[in-house]
């Protein structure tokens, strides 16, 4: 077996160790397993309402253990005639104590929808969710400082999402596109 | 430069003054014998060889002149009287070879600047795998003078909410309080614009005009980081003056004189008759003076000030153009200052330590043999210096920079403790010594008559 | 008034002074003081506004985004083989790794196992790049700490492996080398030779000269043991990695941990910080953690050289054609720097739905703020800790 397999395969044994312990704790908060067959990555979709326990449970748990939060990516679905539009926050947990990991999923209406921050848990979470909010306008609920961190203080938008029409000048300076 | 040439004439009347009121001939001791300068004796040799012949004793007798209380520039003054064909030099003569000679200083320290900065350039780019400057000229040669012609000729720029006159103003008092140092130092025995009996001490107390000019630059400049500049350069250069004060002491005790004329004198003969090497405690003194006079001149490990990965480039930051040169000029010129000192007190000034190539030019009737003699101790003066400085740009290279509460434990608990140590075992060093010495005038040295 | 930031410079400062007549009068103030974005120790366009009280910090507040060139936005409107060479100029001192934890992410996703050979020219050219990194981590650290010396020597030694990889592939800084599929050129004989003639020269003297130069000199080490420490607990929690996790005494290293392309068939140790000099998480621990891995990469490349197989180093059918199917994947890589991950979703289509990137630096100098509240800092302190977690700006903005 290559290493990339037993990479994917890894991957693959700890959500089915872990997605069990969460969902006997929280039946309620967690919505979908995805345990993709082919070489996706697995993940645990939960309701964002109740992501901080679920977290706080997945970092305090000694046989668990997540204490490294590796990112909060975040992607924008338009949706079409047969789904609705969504905006998908996922987090990227690890230990470093037990060399295992979680993918978790909060899916958010694309307007109006907050999810709760986790600044507390990780630090390393605030310039994650301030990106986060940045780029794609997700609502952090309780984070400290929820400013943006790469675009300008006063810029308009929130250039990852689908729908963002890149402005024709900002602040006098011609934009042009090739 | 003004200034300095002002307080010399005025230092030099007083004297004159004093003298009158004595009732001792006003006239320096080198007004008296006719020792002509190159440029004189290649003028009218004829002349020079019938006063020679005439006085053969009184003309190359400058050296054993070197206890007189001040003289002035004697090698200049002598030859104005002699063009002049003036019996005897008068105030008026001894000022205006003094001016002379304050233009030779000015004329060596842009030389030096010049030399200096390409010498920097190229050992660091030797210690760096590199080649440095190689366009200009051979080897660069001539790189620091393309970009001197660069800096005069670059736009002034003086910040819009900079002080005006408190920012041009600083770069003329901190090349001054450098340039005013030089005052005292000699080139080679005589060869000085005037040799104070209080040599040491006026350096020292002088030297404190650059940290004025430095804390004018920054608070003029109206910036932020030049602000943070300033206040280490202050602390520190504050700070460095003790330490050094205290060397000047300890060499002052062992040689019984202020004047940096006697301290060479009194260091005559074998080398182990330096300073450096005659006393222990003088030689610990040494590695102090070298370590503070780096902090002095700011160099690194101590460049605190212009620190260019904290500060951007410290003081001088909003500084361009003829002014900025006038700060970097006055830079190297302390270079060579605090180095032609430490050679006087400590590595025998100009002797080569060797008393038969010393003694070249001494008591000798021969017309070429005194220049000779001349020509090598200052090359041996000013070769010890540069080695010096070679010594303060190779620690510059390798050394990382010390941290401000780091440079001040070193100041205030290290070097200050040793200093005080070391001037009192270098006091006892020498009475013991002199005890034990058939010299029976040693006591007369140390104890002030 | 001046602008500068959030703050203001009086026109006249120095009137301030003329009223202090009074002892009563005299007061010390807090000053605010704008370091960067155009500052030269933070190593690109960072910027942190830093309130002092003197030469003391008292607090610091971190700005970025000043080098935002929307990565993640163009690469929705390129296609997966257009993204690489925006990978490169993320961080621009290691983009080979850049490359490959991208490659590997979409390969992931494509199910595609690339040749054995492209496997250990991506190993060798990562490792040569990973050492090229530290090397500049390394003199620029020194730089920033007021020795300039080992600077040039470093890149001394730099310019060797950039002329290696220019041999490569044509390209001295952003590579595009390792592309989905495996490698853009083939690591000729001739090419495997200059890289053991490289470490011939490196392994046995240079590292020892660099020690000697900078490591072990008394003045570097007081100014950085026992400055900038941190604690292991708090460098998980602020989601550092790399050296700068290793530093602080954690042995997570993923090519050790959970292991990518085939780097579990070499055998290399993963240096700590160790507190031989100072405390465990200081800056000096931080710094030497560098210094020890290139020694392991040079081993890693010993190793690959050895045992490199022939045959075809890319999968040319594949790269011709890269069209994922449907999912998502977050891969990540060990990087110079840190843990560089990607999370690339795929909508069926040869446009990338969504990239994202997890940027070691971003992560690792989110402390900054964090740590200058508490330790009592000095101004040349912030420098020395800005400098040993050996940020790249491009990476941080993206």
């Amino acid at each position: 077996m290559s290493t990339q397999a037993a990479r994917i395969a890894k991957g693959k044994e700890d959500a089915e160790k872990i997605f069990p312990m969460v969902k006997e704790k929280f039946p309620d908060a967690v919505l979908e397993e995805s345990m993709p067959a082919k070489n996706a990555d697995p993940f645990l979709v939960i309701e964002p309402a109740s992501l901080h326990e679920v977290c706080e449970y997945l970092k305090n748990e000694s046989e668990l253990n997540f204490n490294l939060l590796h990112t909060v990516s975040t992607a924008d679905f338009l949706g079409g005639d047969d789904e609705e539009g969504r905006i998908e926050v996922t987090y990227f947990l690890d230990s470093t104590e037990h060399v295992h990991r979680l993918n978790l999923k909060v899916k958010l209406p694309r307007e109006g929808g907050s999810v709760p921050s986790v600044c507390d848990l990780w630090q390393t979470a605030n310039w994650h969710e301030r990106e986060a909010f940045d780029l794609m306008g997700v609502h952090f609920e309780g984070h400290p400082n929820l400013v943006r961190i790469l675009c300008a203080e006063d810029w308009e938008g929130h250039p990852l999402r689908k729908d963002y029409v890149i402005p024709e000048s900002f602040h006098g300076i011609k934009n042009i596109v090739y | 430069m003004s200034l300095s040439l002002s307080l010399q004439s005025l230092l030099f009347k007083t004297n004159a003054w004093l003298a009158q009121a004595e009732g001792t001939t006003p006239a320096p001791e080198g007004g008296e014998g006719a020792a002509p300068t190159e440029g004189a004796a290649n003028a009218a040799g004829d002349a020079t060889k019938e006063i020679v012949e005439a006085a053969p004793e009184r003309a190359f007798m400058l050296n054993e002149n070197s206890t007189s209380d001040e003289s002035g520039a004697p090698y200049i003054e002598s030859a104005i009287t002699y063009v002049l064909n003036v019996e005897q030099s008068s105030w008026w003569i001894a000022a205006f070879s003094m001016l002379l000679a304050c233009l030779g200083v000015f004329g060596f320290i842009n030389v030096f600047a010049l030399f200096a900065v390409w010498l920097e350039r190229k050992v660091s780019a030797h210690m760096q795998c590199r080649l440095g400057p190689m366009e200009v000229g051979p080897h660069g040669a001539l790189q620091t003078i393309a970009d001197g012609i660069k800096l005069t000729v670059k736009e002034d720029i003086i910040p819009k909410l900079a002080d005006r006159p408190l920012f041009i103003l600083a770069p003329i008092i901190v090349f001054t309080g450098t340039f005013i140092r030089f005052v005292p130092l000699p080139f080679g025995p005589h060869l000085n614009a005037i040799d104070l009996n209080l040599g040491l001490f006026f350096i020292a107390s002088v030297g404190s005009v650059e940290v004025l000019g430095v804390i004018m630059a920054g608070w003029a400049s109206n910036n932020k980081w030049s602000l943070f500049a300033t206040i280490r350069t202050a602390t520190q250069m504050v700070s460095y003056e003790i330490p050094i004060g205290l060397t000047f002491v300890a060499v002052i005790v062992s040689a019984g004189t202020l004047s940096l004329h006697g301290i060479v004198e009194a260091q005559e003969g074998w080398f182990f008759n330096w300073y450096m090497f005659r006393n222990p405690f003088l030689a610990v003194l040494f590695i102090v003076f070298f370590i503070a006079t780096l902090a002095e001149c700011k160099r690194a490990p101590f460049d605190l000030p212009e620190a260019e990965s904290e500060l951007v480039s410290g003081f001088h930051t909003e500084y361009s153009g003829i002014r900025f040169a006038l700060f970097f000029m006055a830079e190297y010129a302390a270079m060579y200052l605090v180095s032609a000192i430490a050679v006087v007190l400590f590595m025998g000034g100009w002797y080569t330590g060797i008393p038969m190539i010393d003694e070249i030019g001494m008591n000798t009737t021969s017309e070429v043999t005194p220049w000779l003699g001349l020509f090598i101790k200052a090359h041996v003066l000013i070769g010890k210096a540069l080695t010096l400085v070679f010594l303060q740009i190779w620690v510059r290279w390798t050394l990382p920079r010390v941290r401000l509460d780091q440079m001040m434990y070193l100041c205030w608990k290290v070097l200050l403790p040793v200093a005080l140590l070391c001037l009192v075992g270098s006091a006892f060093w020498d009475l013991c010594m002199g005890a034990f010495s058939d010299e029976k005038d040693y006591f007369m040295m140390i104890i002030p008559k | 008034m001046n602008r500068v930031g959030e703050f203001h410079v009086h026109k006249n400062v120095r009137k301030r002074f003329v009223v202090m007549i009074n002892a009563g009068d005299l007061r010390t103030e807090e000053m605010l003081l704008n370091m960067g974005p155009q500052h030269p120790s933070t190593h690109g366009v960072f910027r942190v506004v830093i309130r002092t009280d003197g030469e003391m910090i008292l607090e610091t507040e971190s700005h970025i985004g000043y080098l935002h060139r929307c990565f993640e936005k163009i690469s929705e409107n390129v296609n997966y083989m257009q993204v690489v060479p925006y990978t490169d100029r993320m961080d621009y001192l290691c983009a080979m790794i850049n490359n490959l934890g991208y490659a590997e992410a979409v390969e992931k996703l494509m199910e595609l196992e690339v040749p054995e050979r492209a496997k250990y020219i991506r190993i060798i050219a990562c490792e040569l790049n990973r050492i090229a990194s530290h090397l500049l981590a390394f003199g620029v650290y020194g730089l920033d700490l007021g020795a300039i010396t080992p600077f040039l020597h470093a890149f001394r030694d730099r310019e060797k492996i950039l002329k290696i990889f220019e041999k490569l592939c044509g390209q001295r800084l952003n590579y595009t080398y390792i592309r989905v599929g495996g490698v853009s050129f083939d690591m000729t004989e001739e090419i495997l030779q200059d890289i053991q003639d490289f470490l011939d020269y490196f392994e046995p003297d240079v590292l020892d000269e660099f020690n000697r130069l900078l490591s072990y000199n008394g003045i570097f080490i007081s100014r950085t043991a026992n400055v900038g420490i941190i604690p292991e607990e708090m460098a998980i929690n602020y989601g550092l990695t790399g050296p700068s996790l290793r530093g602080s005494g954690v042995k997570r290293d993923l090519r050790k941990d959970e292991p990518y392309c085939i780097y579990d068939r070499f055998d290399f140790e993963v240096p700590v910080g160790d507190g031989e000099q100072g405390t465990v998480g200081d800056c000096w621990s931080r710094y030497i953690v560098r210094v020890k891995e290139m020694y392991e990469s040079a081993q890693i490349i010993r190793q690959a050289m050895r045992d490199i197989p022939g045959g075809a180093f890319i999968d040319k059918k594949a790269s011709n054609k890269v069209k994922p199917p449907k999912g998502e994947v977050y891969h990540k890589v060990e990087g110079a720097r840190g843990e560089l991950g990607y999370h690339v979703i795929s909508d069926g289509t040869d446009v990338p739905y969504r990239v994202k990137a997890r940027a070691p630096s971003f992560c690792n100098i989110s402390i900054l703020d964090a740590m200058a509240s508490d330790a009592n800092m000095m101004l040349a302190d912030i420098v020395a800790v800005i400098g040993s977690f050996d940020i790249v700006m491009g990476e941080v903005d993206r």
